[in-house]
């Protein structure tokens, strides 16, 4: 229904109407025969509305499908709540119903024509008298109620100054089992009908923490839908667009409101919290046609296919060793064996592997509502909706493309305007892109924006002292400086982005499922930010390095090359540390052989390969004694039976049975940067 | 050795008993928990890692889990003694906050199982109290011989959680 409700904003196509009838018909008709007749009842009067847009007799406006989602949204707790036997939001549904019958009542425009006139009329005139109403967007910090504010009371106090209306914004709920019950997650949108000063409002929200988003807007312009709603009604009884109908409106609206009034503080009280994050899960599994499968089961499922992959190997190494007339027989059968297991392999991690549509079916209706939240317009174009991967990835890579998308949405595509004054169509596009590529799969996020603004960021930058004045960097470089914490062009703080918290986190998450993240841009064409992430986090292709008599292995995914060691590239840097230059790049070179104490075949550098490993963005030369095979090897943790250890990500089992260890790009990377400051240290001593 | 007799005597006079799996170590005799040891092995080669104290050899492959050695001798201080072919790991499962953990322990060779009521047990000598000794929980004599009996969740979470890392720092 939803999707066909975003569907129908493109396109008013009666086809479509009738699939979203026919939706909301069979919910009623569901509902009313297993008894819910609060949901029945609640669809009745969306299937009215539906129904007469179906019928041509009310035209479809963005207002409608703005309350319809509304409505869809409500319906969807509603259902979730029943299935869990908890008692829903009354109030709200309440006032989604109060909402639609307005629609209802306004005669369709279709039958009256000359009413139309009065309507933007009267909305105009509304807008003046109510200068003095506010529009309130609260966010406040997580720990709100720890810190000892209570929302609710303050929403008290305003309901005080006049006729309030108080949406809750659940979108920031976790999963029950992660939620905290001491933190807060809700914010709020609050409209305060009345006339009030700006000085009132201030001292109510006097006590909050500053690092609360706190916004106050008086409603003008910006009239929120159940405002133009109200003064739509409001010029519908007095089909007269004079000053006798502003008032008319004005009143019209405050009686729309008051059967809010009382109950939406409540609505938006923290009980009402339990609710929604159970529903949440309720809607994530209820959607996927699929068997629910315990994670525990699938992980030792893995573990006993890993432990196949083992004994084939160790077959294998068997076989080479093996010289008699039937060693083609036995290769044969462990080609066999190859194949079977391999499949195997596969059939077991495809039970884990979800399509990302799990991810990008939520942005269709993210980027109506924050296109609209921020008078831009804007297409959302999917790609590669079918391409899988790991279930773990897929949950952990959500929040992160949330955050990219909304930073699109926000810095990146101009207003229709400056679209237009740029020679470009005046609807911006967002293109979210998944495919396969080698070992990895690919997430792109393009838009066709402005572009970043490279002397705004080195200014920033340099403000923030992140870079130094005199540093030099190129256009690539400084692209990727908008990934370092702290950072923020936005000249506003909004209610969207601009705290600079963001795109670290971002960043910060995609590391640590071991992918890595990209921008490129174009100024005036747009930019595309590029995550790269293994396809698992179960299995991990590697490559064996041996430095002495120890075997390590580090993911191909942070190998960016490997070279053979040329004195002549090879110089100190204050005597202790060693660089290399790769072209145009001094690199640190960290000697494996020292970090982890290691006998080393040759003490002579020059013996040695050097492998040059990216993580965070940063470089570093590995110099190991010799590179061994590349293949995949099935993570094992180390920590169960002993502890995180620096410098290594894990542990794995080889051919012969040994334990070997997985290296830790990011970690290899902060050791030399240790080493790098110590060495400094003592030299100032 | 002819000391099983007794101590099956002892479980059948009691029925309180504790069985304890004892183990060489230097010429002493340690006991642990017999509940708690999952199997003894031979000594095979390790996979050292890097960054941790000198007591612990390394990580082995036990059926596909990692699991972490720990060279007693070299824990006790009592001197590095040559792996011979009675050197055998003692796979026990220790217990702590995190969860369970298991490891082994190399030991010079294993030696009996006894049946120990712990009513009769003293503990260690006070001039023993020191860190060092916290996993020391009883000692016992079993047919005139001492037996030293070990605290394994101690002795496990002390050497790899604590120890482990004063070892890297003094290193």
């Amino acid at each position: 229904m939803e999707a066909g409700l975003l569907g129908l904003e493109a396109a008013a196509d009666s086809e479509l109407i009738n699939t979203i009838f026919r939706a909301a018909h069979s919910i009623k008709g569901g509902s009313a025969t297993f008894g819910f007749a609060e949901v029945a009842g609640f669809t009745h009067g969306v299937e009215t509305l539906l129904d007469d847009m179906r019928n041509g007799r009310r035209p479809v406006t963005a207002e409608t499908i703005q309350i319809l989602l509304q409505a869809c949204d409500c319906l969807r707790e509603m259902i979730t709540a029943t299935e869990a036997g908890d008692s829903f939001d009354q109030d709200r549904i309440a006032t989604l119903n109060g909402d639609i019958s307005l629609i209802l009542d306004q005669p369709a425009p279709g039958q009256s024509a000359p009413e139309q006139s009065p309507v933007s009329a009267a909305t105009a005139v509304v807008a003046a008298p109510e200068a003095s109403s506010w529009r309130i967007s609260f966010e406040p910090v997580t720990d709100l109620l720890r810190l000892r504010n209570e929302p609710t009371r303050m929403f008290a106090e305003l309901a005080a100054l006049g006729v309030i209306t108080v949406r809750a914004d659940l979108s920031r709920l976790p999963a029950l089992d992660a939620m905290d019950p001491e933190a807060c997650y809700l914010s709020w949108d609050i409209e305060l009908l009345g006339h009030v000063a700006r000085a009132q409002l201030t001292e109510i929200f006097d006590w909050v923490d500053p690092g609360c988003r706190l916004e106050f807007t008086p409603i003008g312009d910006v009239m929120a839908a159940a405002g133009v709603l109200a003064a739509d009604a409001g010029a519908a009884h007095a089909g007269a667009a004079h000053a006798g109908a502003a008032h008319a409106g004005a009143a019209a609206s405050t009686r729309a409101a008051a059967s809010r009034q009382t109950a939406a503080p409540r609505a938006a009280s923290p009980p009402r919290r339990s609710a929604p994050p159970a529903s949440a899960a309720h809607r994530s599994s209820g959607e996927s046609a699929s068997i629910r499968v315990a994670t525990e089961k699938l992980d030792s499922i893995i573990n006993l296919v890993g432990e196949l992959l083992i004994t084939q190997s160790m077959l294998a190494a068997f076989a080479d060793g093996l010289d008699t007339s039937k060693l083609d027989m036995l290769r044969q059968g462990l080609s066999q064996l190859a194949r079977n297991t391999r499949e195997l392999q596969e059939s077991v991690m495809q039970i884990r592997m979800l399509p990302i549509s799990f991810a990008f079916n939520r942005f269709p209706r993210l980027v109506h509502d924050l296109s609209r939240k921020l008078g831009k317009s804007v297409d959302i174009k999917l790609i590669g909706e079918g391409t899988e991967l790991d279930k773990n990835v897929l949950e952990k890579i959500s929040d992160p493309l949330v955050h990219l998308v909304r930073n699109s949405l926000d810095h990146g595509l101009e207003t229709p305007e400056q679209r237009a004054a740029n020679g470009k169509s005046p609807n911006g596009t967002i293109e979210l892109a998944a495919f396969h590529e080698g070992g990895s799969i690919i997430i792109e996020v393009k838009d066709d924006g402005a572009g970043l603004n490279r002397p705004r960021i080195l200014q920033k930058a340099r403000e923030r002292g992140l870079i130094t004045s005199d540093q030099e960097l190129t256009d690539e470089q400084v692209d990727n400086l908008i990934f370092m914490a702290g950072f923020s062009t936005a000249a506003q703080i909004s209610d969207l982005s601009g705290r600079g918290v963001g795109l670290d986190i971002v960043r910060q998450n995609i590391n640590d499922l071991g992918g890595h993240v990209q921008i490129f841009s174009r100024t005036g064409q747009g930019s595309t930010v590029r995550i790269r992430l293994p396809l698992t986090l179960a299995i991990l292709d590697g490559q064996l390095v041996r430095v002495g008599k120890e075997i390590y292995i580090i993911s191909l995914l942070a190998i960016v090359e490997t070279i053979q060691v040329s004195r002549d590239r090879l110089s100190s840097v204050l005597g202790g540390s060693e660089v290399f230059r790769l072209r145009d790049e001094y690199l640190p070179v960290v000697k494996l052989c020292e970090l982890f104490d290691i006998e080393p075949d040759s003490r002579d550098i020059e013996d040695g390969l050097l492998v040059v490993v990216e993580a965070d963005n940063r470089r570093v030369c590995v110099l190991v004694d010799d590179l061994l095979a590349q293949q995949q090897v099935v993570i094992k943790s180390l920590e169960s039976n002993f502890k995180p250890v620096l410098g290594v990500a894990g542990a794995t089992i080889l051919g012969d049975g040994a334990v070997a260890l997985i290296i830790d790009a990011r970690d290899l990377i902060r050791a030399a940067e240790q080493r790098q400051r110590n060495i400094h240290a003592v030299r100032a001593a | 050795m002819s000391t099983s007799t007794p101590s099956n005597d002892d479980s059948s006079a009691t029925g309180t008993g504790q069985q304890y799996l004892t183990f060489m170590l230097a010429g002493e005799e340690y006991g642990v928990d017999i509940l708690r040891v999952q199997e003894i092995k031979g000594w095979d080669k390790v996979t050292r890692i890097p960054h941790t104290a000198k007591f612990i050899l390394g990580v082995i492959n036990l059926r596909g889990s990692v699991v972490p050695i720990i060279d007693l001798r070299c824990r006790f201080g009592l001197g590095n003694g040559d792996f011979g072919p009675t050197t055998v790991v003692i796979v026990v499962r220790a217990v702590n906050k995190d969860g369970e953990r298991t490891v082994g322990l190399v030991v010079d060779a294993v030696s009996e199982v006894y049946n120990i009521d712990m009513a009769t047990t003293k503990p260690p000598p006070d001039v023993f109290a020191n860190a060092d000794t916290v996993f020391i929980k009883a000692l016992a004599t079993v047919a005139g011989k001492m037996l030293i009996l070990l605290d394994v969740d101690r002795l496990i979470g002390n050497s790899i959680l604590d120890e482990a890392s004063a070892g890297e720092a003094a290193a």
